[in-house]
């Protein structure tokens, strides 16, 4: 008890000291984020510098062109940084937006189902699938993706005369936009589900009874002044959903298709069998290259247009749930 | 308080915060008391739009509990199928067919030390920054940059932050954490990929250690105050230990996550499927400097896609990594429900 007493009067751990070490330690993770975000960017910047607006642009195969950028460190002629990154851009746009408006709409719906809908059994049950849905890991639901859904859509769902029809371009097996978008919605709406089910179930029980006492139903309740209510959440929750995605690289990475294309929906619906491969994915399959000083700061540049992105999102996401804090509705 | 539900990845706090009423206000007090208008109306004198709608709902619910089932079941089965106790003790070894090439051990034993190392790095960090958030934030500047600072460590994409460990841990600087050969730093080792996996579980824990000492009401640390004791007194022996459930709720999610994680070790562990101790160090640094694997590296490689395709062994390390998150699931659902009854302030 004596030495208790010492140790919580003491200099030791005076107030004053433990401020300042606590201060100092949340300062360092400042510093830290300050220091990833500035390495990341100077790490890319001479594939940026070399490649101008271009780099985000169309022209060529990125593959080939990272792997010329790769061994072009070899060749003794000075590096090489030509990058054209759009089918890997556009890939990316597709997979995220397709999977977070399939998700958008599953979320919603699976949210008031849970919060005014559900009967208890269900809820209890729903709510742990859900939790556990959004705990599986990504590698996992890549194993099952590449082992069980891609060999079913190369399979059954993709007709020979649409693999002859692209036969010359690209050959359709299973590896497609398809199966990223039904996987990737998996792995996020759960996620949507959360933030959903938190802010419908803070909206003011008062506004919902008022509707209900006029004589509307709980189905256009909920979704009028419920639904209506919470909808800077719905916004937040939906954005930082797309950042999420747009992060996710190693699922990906195993049952995109790995092929730098960029699915045209022009084509028709045969598009969504494409296969293509998004940017984060991108970097994990060429992480090999990393020895190489012109292919690294590629490989950076990628990042630093992940980061960007994300972050945006992600603070976009954030602004939003902070503003409507104010009202108490988020 | 309008922070007390900030990390997007606080999924689970959030979800079984739900069950015990959000601390701090950030719920009107009647939200939890809404008369039970379930025994009022039923869906049949709705229009049959509305009436679709709400088999629409039963249909999504049905279909993630089928999803959620199928993904278990599939996985036990192929588990039961392909997983052989020997497969745990044995390594990896060159082989042709799935028979020869021995177990993942390594992967195994990897993915512990892992989880061990992530967490205890991420824990305390993550604990001491919610303290600072919560109990002293002061000045408010800082504060506010410091939520966002946390908000964005948990948006950034994980195959960003490996990007960035490979730089920060192949830096002569750091050539003591894994092994390096005539001045090049290799920069894969244990303490490479566990230190940016705690960076990757942090945000978690600081949410949910945010929200535990948000929940305590202002007169404890008051009457906490008024019998003499120091802010940092009060905070180590009454904050921290009435909010130890959401404490360890928020190390579960994150240890979770860590285990979960591909990318990063992918790129800061992985390049073998066996331990690679480094030479002529003492004996637990020898293999924490040296490069390994994990079990979500071994899946990955394993896969078809992967460069040793061997999806029978895919299947029994993945049901192997599906059971360690089952099994972190139920813990924190231990946890919250013991909290709950034995009653935190919170209620």
């Amino acid at each position: 008890m004596e030495e208790e007493l010492q140790s919580e009067y003491g200099p030791k751990w005076s107030d004053q000291r433990v401020e300042r070490m606590l201060g100092a330690l949340v300062l360092a993770m400042v510093a830290l984020l300050l220091a990833l975000i500035v390495t990341v960017f100077i790490n890319g910047w001479p594939s940026f510098a070399h490649n101008g607006l271009s780099w985000f642009g169309p022209g060529g195969s990125p593959d080939d062109q990272l792997s010329e950028v790769a061994q072009s460190a070899e060749g003794g002629a000075g590096y090489v940084y030509t990058f054209h990154a759009w089918p890997l851009i556009w890939s990316t746009f597709l997979i995220c937006v397709g999977s977070v408006l399939l998700g958008l709409v599953t979320a919603l719906f699976i949210s008031v189902f849970l919060i005014e809908f559900a009967p208890t059994w269900m809820s209890n049950i729903l709510r742990p699938v859900v939790r556990f849905l959004a705990s599986v890991p990504s590698v996992i639901y890549g194993l099952l993706g590449v082992l069980v859904l891609v060999p079913f859509i190369g399979n059954h769902l993709i007709s020979e005369p649409q693999k002859a029809s692209v036969a010359g371009i690209i050959s359709l097996t299973g590896y497609s936009l398809m199966a990223a978008v039904i996987i990737l919605t998996i792995m996020i709406a759960p996620l949507m589900v959360s933030i959903f089910t938190d802010a419908l179930s803070s909206v003011k029980a008062g506004w919902l009874e008022g509707s209900l006492a006029l004589g509307v139903n709980r189905w256009r309740t909920i979704w009028k002044i419920g639904v209506r209510a919470a909808r800077p959440a719905i916004v937040a929750g939906t954005v930082l959903a797309l950042a999420r995605a747009i992060g996710e690289s190693v699922m990906l990475a195993m049952i995109s298709g790995s092929t730098a294309f960029a699915p045209n929906p022009a084509d028709g619906l045969i598009f969504i069998y494409e296969p293509s491969r998004p940017l984060a994915p991108t970097i994990v399959k060429s992480i090999d290259q990393l020895s190489s000083p012109p292919a690294k700061a590629t490989l950076f540049a990628i990042a630093a247009f992940l980061l960007f992105s994300a972050a945006m999102f992600s603070l976009a996401g954030w602004a939003t749930r902070r503003s409507m804090a104010k009202y108490g509705a988020a | 308080m309008e922070g007390s539900t900030s990390g997007r990845h606080s999924t689970v706090a959030e979800q079984a915060e739900l069950e015990v009423g959000v601390p701090g206000g950030a719920v009107p007090p009647d939200a939890g008391n809404r008369p039970p208008t379930k025994a009022v109306e039923g869906s049949s004198t709705w229009s049959l739009l509305d009436r679709l709608g709400l088999a629409f709902c039963w249909f999504l619910g049905l279909l993630f509990c089928a999803i959620a089932v199928s993904i278990v079941v599939f996985l036990l089965i192929q588990g039961i199928q392909y997983l052989k106790v020997s497969q745990l003790t044995t390594p990896a070894a060159a082989g042709f067919t799935e028979g020869e090439s021995g177990g993942f051990s390594d992967a195994f034993i990897g993915t512990l030390i892992l989880g061990a190392m992530g967490i205890t790095l991420a824990l305390p960090i993550g604990v001491a920054i919610a303290v600072w958030l919560v109990e002293y934030g002061r000045p408010r500047a800082l504060a506010r940059v410091t939520e966002l600072t946390i908000e964005a460590i948990a948006g950034i994409p994980s195959i960003v932050l490996a990007l960035f460990g490979t730089v920060i841990f192949t830096s002569t600087a750091l050539s003591f954490l894994s092994r390096s050969n005539e001045g090049v730093v290799f920069g894969r080792s244990f303490f490479a990929a566990s230190s940016m996996l705690a960076l990757e579980a942090l945000p978690l824990i600081v949410a949910s250690t945010r929200e535990g000492l948000n929940a305590i009401p202002r007169h404890v640390r008051e009457a906490s105050y008024a019998v003499g004791k120091t802010k940092a007194a009060t905070t180590r022996r009454i904050l921290l230990p009435t909010a130890r459930p959401q404490i360890a709720t928020g190390g579960m999610l994150g240890l979770g996550r860590i285990i979960g994680d591909t990318a990063i070790i992918l790129v800061l562990l992985g390049a073998t499927q066996n331990f690679s101790p480094v030479e002529g160090a003492p004996f637990p640094l020898n293999y924490l400097r040296g490069a390994g694997t994990s079990l979500t590296n071994f899946v990955y490689e394993a896969s078809p896609t992967g460069n040793l395709n061997q999806p029978q062994k895919a299947y029994a390390a993945a049901f192997v990594l599906l059971l360690l998150v089952l099994g972190l699931n139920a813990a924190t659902d231990l946890v919250h429900r013991r909290a709950k009854r034995v009653g935190t302030w919170s209620h």
